[in-house]
């Protein structure tokens, strides 16, 4: 059996595979199905200052391969989350990767260092800033379409986490260039990146001739968009490869539904991989990935997850 | 929440037409045990490598928990789309992956008091074995069913032994009373002196079977209907606002708090043409120039 675990600007993790963001609430509800503890990292809901009604319902379009949705960063605001499901998932003996949004770049600063004050801190292995939900009103909260906004968040977050811990900036892949934001988020301080959060979509209910989400527009989620992720952390890591990128761990996520899947975007550069959108389908998804990843990492001969990392740069058919 | 909640690869027993339906037994290990009425399952459509990624959840119709085959769970399903025209055209033996049972099942009075079942087309599929489970606890209980048409009307003959009576409406006069629901409603639970009134369909049939309830003084537990993706509360996608105990409106979800509500909590004033407002005084409702 090889060796699966990883490591991600120095946090260690056992696995490499974690659940996705907004795809497994507090972790309550996937505990009756396998322990989370045996996840790489649990990584939460995104959890704003304040509590937060999310958006009306519609909120959920199906798409082929895929779905919308429009929750809106519905949460209980940080204190109710630490005060609950952080110190529920330490009981756990889980490893948790904190999601954090603000709706200004000091809010973001104001949520980590309730999250850091917090009693259940020692269970968290990273913060992720989510830079990058599409599902506000307020699109201007998307801070990763701009270099500027998202080197302005990172570089509160950052600042405000204690440097034994990594920052992780979640990037949309809804930009033109994304290896201009990557460039951005780690040059304020980011550890690491993770790539790819929702693409924004409209679907159009075809009886009642109007957008099907009460929000009009929602994010794109789903195996239909595992290759643009795998297109994104490969443009970043050939730029982190080829010296033009500062060097830095790169979590993937996007379509991931089977142990291939992941395979995948490791291959493409990721050195830890989240389930989201498949956990709706099979509520034991991010354990199964787990186990069909092994598998995939067995198949393949190799005895350390981490010489399979972006192994795929290696081994391009040349003309 | 349901404790008792397992994921299990499930066998397809039986599936017959029902007027416009699909009535479908399925062999689940362990779903059927813990169950009561008004809980539901999610079930998978397409196989392991559909494109249709959501599950669909139907109400439990009943459960046998320790049948020939093992425990079963029967659901009714009405074909409208990809997923349940999948599930609908499965085969004796085919495998359909279950989770359940989940949500909150109807609560139960603690004495035998008059009650009321209301179903609105398929939607009646819970409450005959609700009926049975009143009856058994010594309650009164009459049916009000009702459909657009007669086709649409499931489970009369069932509701006949169920129940101690049944009343029957139709949009169109083809069976029964033409009207709706709560064009009856008020009598029954006047003459019965029904001290709660049991209610499964379309939101607009709650609605009105909530008012009707209400002005006769009963109290109304209704399950809802609102898309889920996930069935097990971590989608988010399945929320309406309910009023809690605390007088807070919150934005809550079907499948773990839900999917029976009382009535008198539901924010009726914010729901309506397919769409589930979040009421300006809703616990982090959106304030002016954000969210």
């Amino acid at each position: 059996m090889a060796d699966m675990s990883t490591t991600l600007a120095g946090a260690s993790l056992p696995n490499p595979v974690m659940t996705a963001s907004g795809c497994a609430a507090g972790g309550k509800e996937l505990q009756r199905f396998f322990p989370v503890s045996e996840l790489g990292a649990f990584v939460t809901k995104t959890v704003m200052r304040d509590p937060r009604s999310g958006r009306p319902t519609p909120r959920m379009a199906e798409t082929p391969s895929g779905m919308l949705n429009s929750i809106g960063l519905q949460g209980p605001g940080i204190d109710a989350f630490c005060e609950q499901d952080l110190a529920w998932l330490q009981a756990q003996g889980a490893r948790v990767l904190v999601s954090v949004a603000g709706n200004t770049a000091e809010e973001f600063g104001e949520v980590v260092e309730r999250l850091v004050a917090s009693p259940a801190w020692e269970c968290v292995v990273g913060v992720e800033a989510n830079i990058s939900c599409p599902n506000v009103a307020n699109r201007g909260l998307v801070f990763a379409c701009d270099p500027v906004s998202s080197e302005r968040v990172v570089r509160i977050v950052r600042g405000r986490v204690p440097a034994s811990v990594p920052v992780f900036a979640k990037l949309t892949p809804d930009v033109t260039d994304i290896v201009a934001i990557a460039a951005a988020a780690l040059g304020a301080g980011a550890s690491g990146l993770t790539m790819v959060n929702t693409l924004l979509g409209i679907v159009i209910d075809t009886d009642r001739l109007r957008p099907q989400l009460a929000g009009v527009t929602g994010g794109l989620s789903g195996p239909a968009v595992r290759p643009v992720a795998v297109r994104a952390i490969w443009q970043v890591t050939a730029a982190m490869r080829a010296g033009t990128l500062a060097s830095a761990p790169v979590i993937g996520v996007g379509g991931v539904r089977t142990g291939r899947d992941a395979l995948e975007l490791v291959a493409a550069g990721a050195s830890a991989v989240q389930v989201g959108t498949s956990t709706f389908n099979d509520p034991s998804a991010p354990r199964r990935v787990l186990t069909e990843l092994e598998a995939e990492i067995d198949r393949h001969g190799f005895d350390r997850f981490a010489d399979v990392v972006g192994i795929a740069h290696e081994r391009m058919a040349r003309p | 929440m349901s404790s008792g909640v397992v994921q299990v690869t499930g066998e397809l027993i039986a599936n017959r037409r029902v007027g416009a339906y699909h009535h479908l037994t399925v062999v689940a290990p362990g779903v059927a045990e813990p169950a009561a009425p008004g809980q539901f399952v999610a079930l998978a459509v397409g196989g392991p490598t559909s494109a249709n990624l959501l599950r669909r959840c139907f109400s439990l119709h009943r459960v046998k928990p320790s049948g020939t085959y093992g425990g079963t769970v029967d659901v009714v399903i009405a074909a409208h789309g990809p997923g349940t025209q999948w599930l609908t055209a499965l085969r004796p033996h085919d495998a359909v992956d279950v989770v359940g049972p989940l949500g909150r099942a109807f609560p139960l009075p603690s004495e035998p008091v008059s009650c009321v079942l209301v179903g609105g087309g398929y939607g009646s599929a819970p409450l005959f074995w609700l009926a049975e489970t009143l009856r058994e606890r010594g309650c009164h209980v009459e049916m009000v069913l009702g459909a657009a048409s007669e086709d649409r009307l499931f489970g009369v003959v069932e509701g006949r032994r169920a129940a101690d009576a049944v009343h029957v409406t139709t949009d169109d006069g083809s069976a029964g009373r033409k009207g709706w629901v709560s064009d009856v409603l008020g009598e029954v639970v006047e003459r019965t002196a029904a001290g709660v009134v049991y209610a499964c369909g379309p939101m607009a049939m709650l609605r009105s079977v909530t008012e009707v309830a209400q002005a006769h003084g009963a109290v109304a537990q209704v399950a809802v209907e609102e898309s889920m993706a996930c069935g097990i509360g971590v989608c988010m996608t399945c929320v309406l606002p309910v009023t809690g105990a605390d007088g807070l409106t919150r934005m809550v979800r079907s499948c773990v708090e839900g999917p029976v509500f009382r009535g008198d909590r539901v924010r009726w004033d914010a729901i309506g043409d397919g769409i589930s407002r979040v009421p300006d005084d809703a616990v982090g409702a959106p304030r002016p120039g954000g969210h």
